[in-house]
């Protein structure tokens, strides 16, 4: 029906591998898409050098954003908690595979604006995460 | 089926010029979302078009031909509306922007002078942001309190707990005659009567009746009834505040400026008469032409052939989706419904469900559609919404099931 859905998303949406929660963990956040209900938290535990060794997420929503937020979590494990911070908007559309209008594209970097916001030790997460032409 | 069809179809879809597009490598039109906006026919158009290349001026106190022109076209427009919803005269019809800026506007006008710390407003779980924020916020700077009628799990509002509120000596009552959610068509004649026999004054958010339904406010004996062009096959951008003559004439002005004024001086100024009293500035000209000719559009299909149609399609929507499993519809049976089919799907979230539909050239859409108290009552973060007008065939009901079929198969 859709090249959008390709399967993995619709496999990660079903069944993620990463769902869940950490206590305790070293970072966390948690936001929401207030348009279309999309909710999202991660939690992040980090060694001394600030390497990631454990990562999950929890909430709910569209396969887009869900499968977003498994498939980011499986590519920072094991990255730096700095290397983590400079992930983009590109990031994710990499490793979703497809193009999104603008609509969805909210969806899709639901996780990543959450991820960065804890890295940072944010009160608040800002558009200006995801956006790959502002300067953070 | 067709024999039951009031009008001629084909001929009305001829008339709106988007229905003959297609989308997505020659997929055809699906449109399934008249409820956040409708589509416009060519007259309307041409209306705002003739405006802009023959007589584009601005309106009132010109002299020139022009001018004249153009004020008798909007006049001519605000004539239309008010013999299209029975308004005792034309003074009773307000410009405005949309049916938020006219619940705005009385919250603002007649709401501050009226209303005093504890005063009660009642309104409804199923409303529209627009009828509920401009209430919490003259609460919040008034001390009002705010109660609300509770929809029952069938989509009903709840009339024996009004029937309590209303003992409580309400000042006012403001309710949405047509959920934009469930559908759900609410007694609106009978619940203004009860508000006036406890001394209550009665609003109504018509956004969703006036376009579906035959609605005639001396019928109803409404003090307040609002409503949006754009959502009756007119331009965006304008909209009505009725209001009973005798109930403009004592609120203050809104805004403040031209045309709101009968006489100013460097200190003070006298507000002008109905219905310029509410209208400062210039006004969307080519709108409220449009919005003439949208009504005079409707009329000539007559309102209750649409009101007709669309529950002709409702029935086998409801019918159609009821054969579904895992498809869950909120809202009452079609008896109490106008045609808005808001549904959930056990295996895909809404957004997924409108953004694959929309693949087919299906256009719904997905969300807490501006009533984010209502999905909560009903403890949905969203919902997927089909809404149709009276352009829609059943054909597209038929399109739009196996739609939802395909897109659960996917997710299955
Ligand atoms: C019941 C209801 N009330 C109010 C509104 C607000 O209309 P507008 O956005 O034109 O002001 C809508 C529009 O979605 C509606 O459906």
């Amino acid at each position: 029906m859709d090249d959008m859905y390709r399967e993995i998303i619709i496999e990660r949406y079903k069944d993620p591998h990463y769902r869940g929660t950490l206590d305790p963990h070293d970072y966390t956040f948690e936001d929401e898409n207030p348009l279309c209900g999309d909710q999202i938290r991660v939690d992040v535990r980090a060694d001394e050098a600030g390497m990631i060794t454990e990562a999950a997420f929890s909430g709910h929503g569209c396969a887009i954003s869900q499968a977003s937020a498994d498939l980011l979590i499986e590519s920072i494990l094991g990255k730096n908690v700095e290397d983590v911070k400079k992930m983009t908007k590109q990031d994710i559309l990499d490793l979703l595979g497809i193009e999104l209008g603008p609509v969805r594209l909210k969806c899709a970097l639901l996780s990543l604006k959450v991820v960065k916001a804890g890295l940072y030790g944010l009160g608040e997460a800002s558009d200006a995460l995801v956006d790959d032409d502002e300067e953070f | 089926m067709n024999s039951s069809i009031p009008f001629d179809l084909q001929r009305i879809r001829s008339d709106f010029p988007t229905l003959q597009r297609q989308i997505h490598n020659g997929v055809p039109l699906i449109y399934l979302d008249s409820t956040a906006t409708a589509q416009k026919p060519q007259s309307v158009l041409t209306a705002m078009d003739e405006y802009y290349r023959r007589s584009n001026a601005n309106i009132h106190r010109g002299v020139h031909t022009l001018a004249e022109e153009a004020t008798a076209a909007y006049e001519g427009a605000r004539q239309s509306i008010a013999q299209f919803i029975g308004a005792r005269t034309a003074r009773e019809v307000i410009f405005v922007r949309n049916t938020t800026e006219a619940i705005n506007l009385v919250a603002m006008t007649w709401g501050r002078t009226q209303l005093q710390t504890g005063d009660l407003v009642i309104l409804t779980e199923m409303e529209h942001h627009s009828n509920l924020v401009p209430w919490q916020m003259l609460a919040a700077e008034r001390g009002l309190r705010l109660e609300f009628i509770p929809v029952t799990d069938d989509g009903l509002l709840d009339l024996a707990v009004y029937q309590q509120l209303l003992e409580q000596g309400p000042k006012l009552v403001a309710f949405t005659h047509m959920s934009n959610v469930l559908g759900t068509i609410n007694p609106a004649k009978e619940m203004i009567a009860a508000a006036h026999q406890a001394g209550a004054l009665a609003l109504v958010d018509g956004a969703q009746s006036v376009p579906h339904l035959p609605v005639d406010v001396r019928d109803l004996d409404a003090d307040f009834l609002a409503f949006s062009a754009h959502k009756m096959v007119g331009p965006t951008g304008i909209g009505v505040l009725y209001g009973k003559e005798a109930l403009l004439n004592a609120m203050p002005p809104f805004m403040g400026g031209g045309d709101m004024i009968k006489k100013v001086t460097l200190r003070t100024f006298a507000a002008n008469t109905l219905p310029h009293k509410f209208e400062a500035g210039t006004p969307a000209i080519a709108e409220g032409i449009g919005f003439g000719a949208a009504v005079d559009y409707l009329k000539t299909v007559g309102m209750q052939a649409v009101e007709e149609h669309e529950q002709t399609i409702i029935r086998y929507a409801l019918e159609r989706f009821a054969e579904i499993s895992g498809v869950t519809v909120i809202g009452p049976a079609a008896e109490h419904k106008g045609a808005v089919l808001a549904f959930t799907m056990q295996e895909a979230h809404p957004h997924d469900v409108a953004q694959l539909l929309d693949r087919e050239g299906i256009a719904v859409r997905a969300g807490h559609h501006c009533a984010m108290p209502l999905h909560e009552r009903f403890k949905l973060p969203a919902t997927t919404r089909a809404s149709f007008y009276l352009y829609n065939t059943i054909e597209e009901v038929d399109r739009l099931a196996e739609g939802v079929e395909k897109v659960k198969r996917m997710f299955a």
